[in-house]
């Protein structure tokens, strides 16, 4: 029994073949590739402890004992942004695989089933709509307290339906092809067909979309502990050194507080021009 | 078939805005544990204190007594009272609408008028160099979330050249405009990219349509070509796109007004987070979710005013 389409990792390499070489794309798959290694290995890389306090080194200048200076308690920079890269990452990794579940899991249903149970979830989704994934944050912070674990579990919750309305609409336009019906005089069984025929046709579209919202979580959660609402204080985390680096930008000390920002940035570029070339490649784009 | 279609939109109006109230309200009871000791966390109430919480937020009725006693206070203008200041929810929150609702309009100002006229060049410039800078540079600001603006702007423009200020509202309309000019921008830089990228698009779409052909055989300047026949047929996915974009700056102020310091709903929100002041936190969020669920359903509705086709188009299916 042979796949209708070809599978996502044939249709990026042969694509890959016919494209000249894309120096922005392997630019942010180096860079994050290294930021990855350089999380998962912190404690082997960064030069410092990262709560390491150093009153001889208040907001030392970037140079050869600090390579991206220091704060305001003297802790290295570098290491920081090393440490702080964990949370910074693993949180939306977390999120973007959560939501894609869940949205997954309604937008096939939703599809696959249509009817009443498809109106029910497109009102869900709707109504999870109106509520912005910030938003749903905060409020979970307000029940539940400061931390990463209720707003991880918010935003899942919230970037679940743009996923689901994607798969939804996939699915409903899948279930019409005739591949579909064959399985079915064949005698397959419904939900065979669609979790083992049909779901990995649309996994390629729907993943390339999730890619896409790593980035605006991990600014999101970012701007979550910016507000002091997420990681809290002293752990080294991106959003929380700018909450924390805040106060000293007043004084003219920009670095301690620029630094994580930018490289949220960074990230947030390296990831979205990621996610689009692979869009890109897969072909189709994302209708709706 | 439009009184058919106004009905329709606005039952559906109402059905979001009574689930996602109800949403918000029923919230309350994730929490395990006695809700009079959720509502007065941190703080060490009095059994007067106690029973008032209790009697305000009716906790001795069941769940959907108390819910309606809410929706129904709300009606009123009575959103409860605050936990931090002893007032009215309606009052605390009213004291700041003003300056929010000013950074908000400023900066979808901004949002709207560079996006437009970036995406307007684009498109006239289309697959040549002004158009992949403008797409570039777009995209690199959609890259940069309020709080990263935040920063830099404060740091570059009120620190170092020193000018703006760094911090508060003003006083008077023009000291207000002045103090709430960094702001805007940092709240503004990310969503420019939408709108420009829409308007490209839809720009571009319309240049190759063959009336625009028609007017520009017949002789009209480029310019009146692209105003009456072009930008104009061009302006419903721009509306439609510019009503979505108030989700995300309606929440953007809780980050952009902690940042500069300004006494504005986003900021009392996150410190009604911390305060554990819950009331605030619940009228905050229902209120941000009603402004942009209304807000898209009055864009829905003026769609087919702007754009008679969509009308047209919706009456022929």
């Amino acid at each position: 029994m042979s796949r209708p389409t070809p599978t996502l990792a044939i249709k990026v390499l042969r694509s890959s073949r016919r494209r000249r070489v894309n120096a922005s794309w392997m630019i942010s798959i180096i860079v994050l590739a290294a930021i990855t290694l350089a999380a998962i290995f912190a404690p082997l890389v960064a030069p410092y402890d990262p709560d390491h306090i150093d009153f001889t080194a208040i907001y030392a200048n970037p140079g050869w004992a600090h390579w991206l200076g220091a704060d305001a308690l003297g802790r290295d920079t570098l290491s920081r942004m090393i440490y702080g890269a964990r949370t910074a990452l693993l949180a939306p990794l977390v999120v973007v695989i959560a939501s894609t579940f869940l949205g997954v899991v309604l937008g096939l249903v939703a599809g696959w089933r249509g009817g009443w149970l498809d109106a029910v979830i497109g009102r869900l989704l709707d109504v999870l709509l109106a509520f912005p994934a910030l938003l749903i944050a905060i409020m979970a912070v307000a029940l539940f307290g400061k931390g990463l674990v209720a707003p991880v579990i918010a935003m899942s919750i919230a970037y679940a339906p743009f996923v689901a309305r994607l798969t939804r609409s996939l699915v409903a336009s899948e279930r019409a092809r005739p591949y579909v019906a064959a399985y079915r005089v064949q005698g397959f069984a419904g939900g065979w067909i669609a979790l083992r025929r049909v779901l990995p046709n649309v996994a390629p579209t729907v993943g390339a979309q999730s890619t896409l919202n790593f980035g605006y979580v991990l600014a999101e959660l970012a701007g979550l502990s910016f507000l002091g609402l997420g990681v809290q204080a002293p752990t080294a985390d991106w959003g929380a050194m700018i909450n924390e680096s805040q106060a000293g930008i007043v004084g003219g000390y920009f670095l301690p507080a620029i630094i994580p920002a930018v490289a949220v940035v960074i990230v947030v570029v390296a990831v979205n021009v990621i996610g689009e070339e692979v869009s890109d490649r897969i072909g189709g784009g994302t209708p709706t | 078939m439009t009184i058919r279609r106004v009905g329709g939109k606005l039952g559906s109006l109402v059905l979001t805005l009574v689930l996602a109230s109800a949403l918000v309200f029923f919230s309350r009871f994730l929490v395990p544990g006695d809700p009079v000791n959720f509502l007065l966390r941190g703080r060490k109430p009095s059994p007067e204190a106690k029973a008032a919480v209790v009697e305000q937020f009716g906790l001795d009725l069941p769940p959907w007594e108390q819910y309606f006693r809410w929706i129904g206070g709300m009606f009123h203008g009575d959103f409860g009272r605050s936990l931090q200041f002893r007032d009215a929810v309606t009052t605390v929150i009213g004291d700041r609408l003003p300056v929010t609702a000013g950074l908000v309009i400023m900066s979808a100002v901004i949002i709207v008028v560079v996006g437009v006229i970036a995406g307007t060049i684009a498109a006239l410039y289309r697959g040549r160099f002004a158009d992949r800078a403008i797409l570039t540079v777009l995209t690199a600001f959609g890259a940069i979330p309020p709080f990263v603006g935040s920063i830099v702007l404060i740091a570059v423009f009120a620190v170092q050249l020193r000018w703006f200020p760094a911090f508060g509202s003003g006083d008077g309309f023009l000291d207000t405009i002045y103090h709430l000019t960094l702001p805007s921008i940092a709240m503004a830089i990310a969503f420019m990219v939408l709108i420009g990228k829409v308007t490209r698009m839809s720009m571009v779409e319309q240049l190759s349509r063959e009336h625009v052909h028609v007017a520009t055989s017949r002789g009209l300047g480029r310019l009146t070509v692209i105003r009456r026949h072009v930008f104009r047929n061009a302006l419903g996915p721009i509306f439609t796109v510019g009503g979505m974009l108030i989700a995300g700056l309606l929440v953007a102020t809780s980050i952009v007004e902690s940042a500069f310091g300004i006494a504005g709903v986003g900021s009392l929100l996150v410190q009604s987070v911390n305060r554990l002041d819950f009331p605030v936190v619940q009228a905050i969020v229902l209120l941000v979710v009603t402004s942009f669920v209304v807000t898209n359903a009055i864009v829905d509705l003026l769609e087919p005013i702007i754009d008679p086709r969509a009308a047209a188009g919706e009456a022929g299916r």
